[in-house]
């Protein structure tokens, strides 16, 4: 029988289940592959919800769905935690039902938040990356009637790398339908030289900036934030005073990679197409924790799951696999409360983001209400 | 020459669309130890010009621009100072 663990149950894993389930339906029905998916909780978390909390227009718990919902019931479905990923032994630790055998290994464990890599910036920082964060920045932004609203991209990699333009094209709308937008001040800064790591999309949005009075400073490193003086310091040497901050968080992977000497920093080294581990054999990385040159992004994890799938299905049935993954990521942008485009691109295609319109904005939101069609396998 | 500089950590985002070579060399050089070289393997020749614009604006030391023709990438070594 071949064995096959998928450690990590967001939009990554539960698609590669889903469509491992889909592509091995024989198999596994005469028991000649187990698949099993780990996850740490019973509940998958879709964190584009998030964006909308600060404003009112969702809540966190919009956010949460039971896995076992969302999986084939061909699927094992473990509810339990990693401690230990062992690539020579082929084998995981799990905290509560010990060890676990594979053959072929995926990692979907996803992205960490860890703010406290910048000093001051858990205590003088809001974010919208997590639940709490959201919920925590909604009762401050309900509150905020005037002075500095500065949103600063500190976090390099971060999830979503469309996310902390849309809240601020979110946020001048919101402030101005509040009649509070003349008495707020918003600046955005960014690591690079311009306004977003793709320049078509920076290209795209400075205008917007500039007709809707939004600052933007560039080159801009966070390395502190002083709470009490209400003041981030850069890498860069200058500094921004703040009434505000809304901080994009550093990131990081998973000890488990980390331990299991698969790569620096927590995230998995991978082939950009195969999407192999460089330094194991038969283990996979897909979604954030896989270290590949695109997005953080569930289109990105849903994409690669379908090839690591149909490679996983050749591979099981002794064939050569071909499939890959080429970098395709979709990105949903708000520009507004009520319009917003989108943008398409690869590894070797550059995006082209179309004006913005109502109809896209609508999109998005059917999307994230369709989403849990997505984890299932059926969009 | 290149051969001279042997560097601590390879940041290599060949092929890199979002958020693209810089973000990846900011995201090292911001965990790194002073002292620790990076190399920056890059495909796209924006990195030529945006690369050592930053380097100068956060103080650290840009060591060499290597053009690897043949396999058409750039290797950007850099020196994270204090």
């Amino acid at each position: 029988m071949t064995r096959i663990a998928i450690v990590g149950g967001g939009t990554g894993g539960t698609v590669l289940a889903n469509r491992l389930a889909d592509r091995l339906g024989p198999e596994l029905k005469r028991g000649d592959v187990e698949v099993t998916l780990v996850n740490d909780g019973p509940d998958q978390v879709y964190k584009p919800t998030f964006l909308y909390v600060p404003f009112g227009e969702a809540t966190p718990e919009e956010a949460r769905h039971p896995i076992v919902d969302l999986v084939d019931r061909k699927v094992d479905l473990r509810v339990d935690r990693v401690t230990a990923v062992d690539t020579d032994a082929k084998e995981l630790t799990l905290r509560a039902d010990g060890p676990l055998a594979y053959d072929y290994l995926v990692l979907a464990t996803g992205a960490r938040l860890v703010p406290d890599e910048v000093p001051g910036l858990a205590e003088g920082g809001h974010h919208f990356y997590d639940a709490a964060g959201a919920e925590r920045l909604r009762d401050a932004l309900a509150e905020f009637e005037e002075g500095h609203l500065v949103l600063s991209v500190i976090g390099v990699p971060h999830m979503c790398p469309a996310a902390p333009l849309e809240f601020v094209f979110m946020a001048d709308q919101w402030l101005r339908e509040l009649g509070r937008r003349e008495d707020v001040d918003i600046t955005y800064t960014y690591p690079i030289q311009r306004i977003h790591g793709l320049a078509p999309v920076a290209e795209w949005a400075q205008p917007l900036f500039d007709e809707r009075g939004i600052e933007a400073e560039t080159f801009f490193n966070a390395e502190e934030v002083d709470p009490d003086e209400q003041v981030v310091h850069t890498m860069e040497g200058t500094e921004m005073d703040y009434d505000l901050l809304v901080g994009i968080p550093p990131h990081a992977g998973s000890p488990l990679v980390s331990e299991a000497g698969l790569g620096d920093d927590g995230w998995v080294a991978v082939d950009n197409r195969t999407l192999e581990a460089e330094h194991a054999d038969d283990v996979y990385a897909i979604g954030d924790i896989a270290d590949v040159p695109t997005s953080k992004a569930g289109s990105v994890a849903h994409y690669e799951a379908g090839a690591v799938a149909d490679r996983l299905a050749s591979q099981v049935r002794g064939q050569v696999p071909t499939a890959s993954y080429d970098g395709k990521t979709i990105c949903f942008i708000e520009s507004g409360t009520d319009e917003g485009t989108f943008i398409e691109f690869s590894y070797d295609r550059d995006p082209a983001p179309k004006p913005p319109s109502q109809l896209v904005h609508w999109g998005k939101l059917a999307y994230n209400e369709s989403y849990w069609l997505t984890a299932r396998g059926l969009l | 020459m290149s051969e001279a500089i042997t560097p601590d950590v390879t940041v290599d985002a060949r092929g890199a669309a979002c958020p693209g070579p810089l973000m990846d060399l900011i995201g090292k050089i911001k965990t790194a130890d002073p002292g620790t070289v990076v190399e920056l393997k890059t495909t796209d020749s924006s990195s030529s010009t945006d690369v050592p614009e930053w380097i100068e604006k956060a103080g650290h030391d840009l060591l060499e621009i290597v053009e690897h023709d043949e396999e058409d990438y750039w290797s950007i070594y850099v020196e994270k100072t204090e």
